[in-house]
């Protein structure tokens, strides 16, 4: 694909994204007018804020509520997609997911033993967090025990963890009580943007920021590790190293996002799929896509979570009911040539 | 010399001892084939020569320096390595292929720049296959692959080019392509190391010859010098022939009557 269709593709998605973001700020049991938008966001840079009351209470609602769930859900979809962009490429595997290497057990054992300790939101985030990246370090530590370094180890060491943890989670749901506890870890673990607000949005910005830029600055050399540890280490690549600093990255993005949000399946594994059949397998262009067209995919989900019935839908659900069957139509679409 | 290899052994880890004491030098314009029956470590030498294996014993100079002690980077720099055949997980045109060779003179967080590219295209003319750029390599046929991974390890500007089993995988027009490939290489100055089940290559091809036997006894010589039919009968426990044929000026290596 040449360079102008590929920068048009980065613009047509970019600029369906702001539409998007625009949109799910407006749409809502409160809908609002676009321009009372501007309204409300130009007159908070105003030198003299024009009190007017329903500007008052829109403001609450934009600033308060939609405009952190708007910035949230599009943070968590680019990073959980990247996530899944990267592993795909460095596993050379196309059905690998974010959590390949026991992220999601991770973070949801870690909420789990929140919830049953009774702590609060802050907690269970941070424990969540914790737990995921606790996954991973159990992870690449077992094919160093085991002295035996190649992705496949790798990627069954993420397996026996992953395992082991999803049994541990089964254990505290199985004493867990079940009207409060058991049905608050069942909620975390299908996914929900409900009790987001401008703190969390706050707190996985920076791991955002410093994930995506440094997997972008890697995205040629993620190319490399996917031909293969051998040809990688021939072509002058420290295999390990850059391995190392990619799963840190990788892992980071995916339980800062799944810490705040739950686990939220799917999107990590169908959007990468999607950046490929727009613009192709190479990694320096498909990224940059799988980044916005991730943040738009979870937005359109949240925002139908959200509005399309009184109840919030546990995002899960909707990733699955639509991203699979997307998925399916992408496999007849690349069927010719991507793998 | 570019590369000296220095009394090296090799085991792998719980295994009896694969080959031990090797040693013999790569000069420039050299072609070296390594011959031997099956498991008897042809691609472990290969890949101890490619740092993709360490030896046990020995050591390896590039250059005069233990290559146990260079990085992958600087390494790359001077050795190509030619893999037997490529499964790629995700296709990419073949100009971003052969590309990556590039790689060792590309900064960690770089991407490839103009030059780069240019660096690419060249080799994808020295081999005559400047017509496959933008196909895929998920689209081309395994002749056209070998030239690609080729060029690609042109693209590095290395001294040496080691291949293991070139000609493995295709049919035998590509096969003597592939030699004559490799001939070429050798007269631009390039140093050559391959593997090769069939002798037949390694005379084809002339300069050393470098043998293990399956008792991991190491014969290193020149192809004319090494390669008898006794040798060739004890080195792969068959009969075997060894005939001049006038008419193509050569000495051509075949089995007796079955």
């Amino acid at each position: 694909m040449n360079k102008g269709a590929y920068l048009r593709t980065v613009f047509i998605l970019f600029l369906l994204l702001c539409c998007s973001a625009l949109a799910a700020v407006c749409i809502g049991r409160l809908s609002v007018n676009p321009l009372d938008v501007y309204q409300v966001i130009s007159s908070k840079f105003a030198a003299e804020p024009v009190i007017d009351e329903t500007l008052e209470a829109l403001d609450t609602v934009l600033f308060k509520i939609r405009i952190p769930r708007t910035l949230a859900a599009m943070m968590v979809g680019a990073m959980l997609s990247l996530s899944g962009a990267v592993y795909q490429g460095v596993f050379k595997n196309p059905l690998v997911s974010p959590d390949i290497l026991g992220v999601s057990s991770g973070a949801s054992v870690g909420a789990a033993s929140a919830i049953l300790l009774g702590l609060g939101m802050i907690e269970r985030q941070s424990f969540a967090f914790l737990g995921g990246i606790l996954a991973v370090v159990l992870a690449t530590a077992i094919p160093k025990l085991l002295k035996i370094y190649s992705n496949l180890i790798l990627v069954l060491s993420g397996i026996i963890v992953g395992g082991f943890l999803s049994s541990l989670l089964a254990i505290m749901k199985f004493v867990a009580e079940e009207q409060t506890e058991l049905s608050a870890i069942v909620f975390w673990q299908m996914g929900s943007f409900a009790p987001i607000d401008m703190k969390e949005v706050v707190a996985i910005s920076p791991v955002f920021l410093i994930g995506t830029i440094l997997l972008m600055g890697l995205s040629w050399r993620i190319n490399i590790l996917s031909f293969g540890e051998v040809e990688a280490k021939t072509l002058g690549i420290n295999v390990r190293q850059l391995m190392g600093i990619i799963i840190a990255c990788a892992s980071f993005l995916t339980a800062s996002a799944v810490s705040i949000c739950g686990t939220i399946g799917w999107i990590g594994l169908v959007i990468p799929h999607l950046a490929r059949l727009l613009v192709g397998s190479d990694h320096t262009k498909m990224m940059p896509v799988t980044v916005i067209s991730g943040a738009l995919f979870m937005l359109i989900i949240d925002t139908i979570a959200r509005a399309l019935l009184t109840v919030e839908i546990p995002l899960s659900i909707l990733t699955g009911i639509i991203g699979a069957p997307c998925y399916a139509w992408l496999l007849y679409k690349q069927r010719a040539n991507v793998f | 010399m570019i590369l000296e290899v220095k009394n090296i052994s090799f085991a792998y880890a719980g295994a009896p001892t694969l080959f031990s004491d090797i040693s013999f030098s790569v000069n420039r314009g050299q072609i070296i084939s390594i011959i031997g029956p099956n498991g008897v470590g042809k691609t472990t030498l290969l890949n101890c020569m490619a740092n993709l294996a360490a030896p046990k014993d020995g050591e390896i100079l590039l250059e005069g320096k233990d290559m146990k002690r260079l990085k992958a980077r600087e390494i790359a720099k001077k050795i190509a390595f030619v893999p037997q055949f490529i499964i790629p997980s995700f296709s990419y045109d073949v100009l971003s292929y052969v590309v990556t060779g590039c790689a060792p003179r590309i900064g960690t967080f770089e991407k490839p720049k103009q030059e780069h590219y240019a660096i690419a295209q060249q080799s994808l003319e020295q081999m005559k296959i400047s017509h496959l750029a933008q196909k895929y390599y998920t689209q081309i046929s395994g002749g056209e692959r070998q030239q690609v991974s080729i060029a690609r390890a042109l693209a590095q500007r290395p001294k040496v080019i080691l291949m293991d089993e070139p000609t493995a995988h295709l049919d035998y027009g590509n096969q003597i392509k592939v030699l004559k490939i490799i001939k070429e290489l050798a007269a631009e100055g390039y140093a050559a190391v391959i593997t090769t089940h069939n002798p037949d290559h390694a005379l084809l091809l002339g300069g050393e010859v470098a043998a293990i036997n399956s008792n991991g006894q190491f014969i290193f010589g020149s192809s004319r010098s090494v390669i008898n039919e006794d040798f060739l009968s004890a080195l792969y426990g068959v009969d075997l022939c060894l005939h001049h044929i006038p008419g193509i000026g050569r000495d051509v290596c075949v089995a007796a009557s079955l």
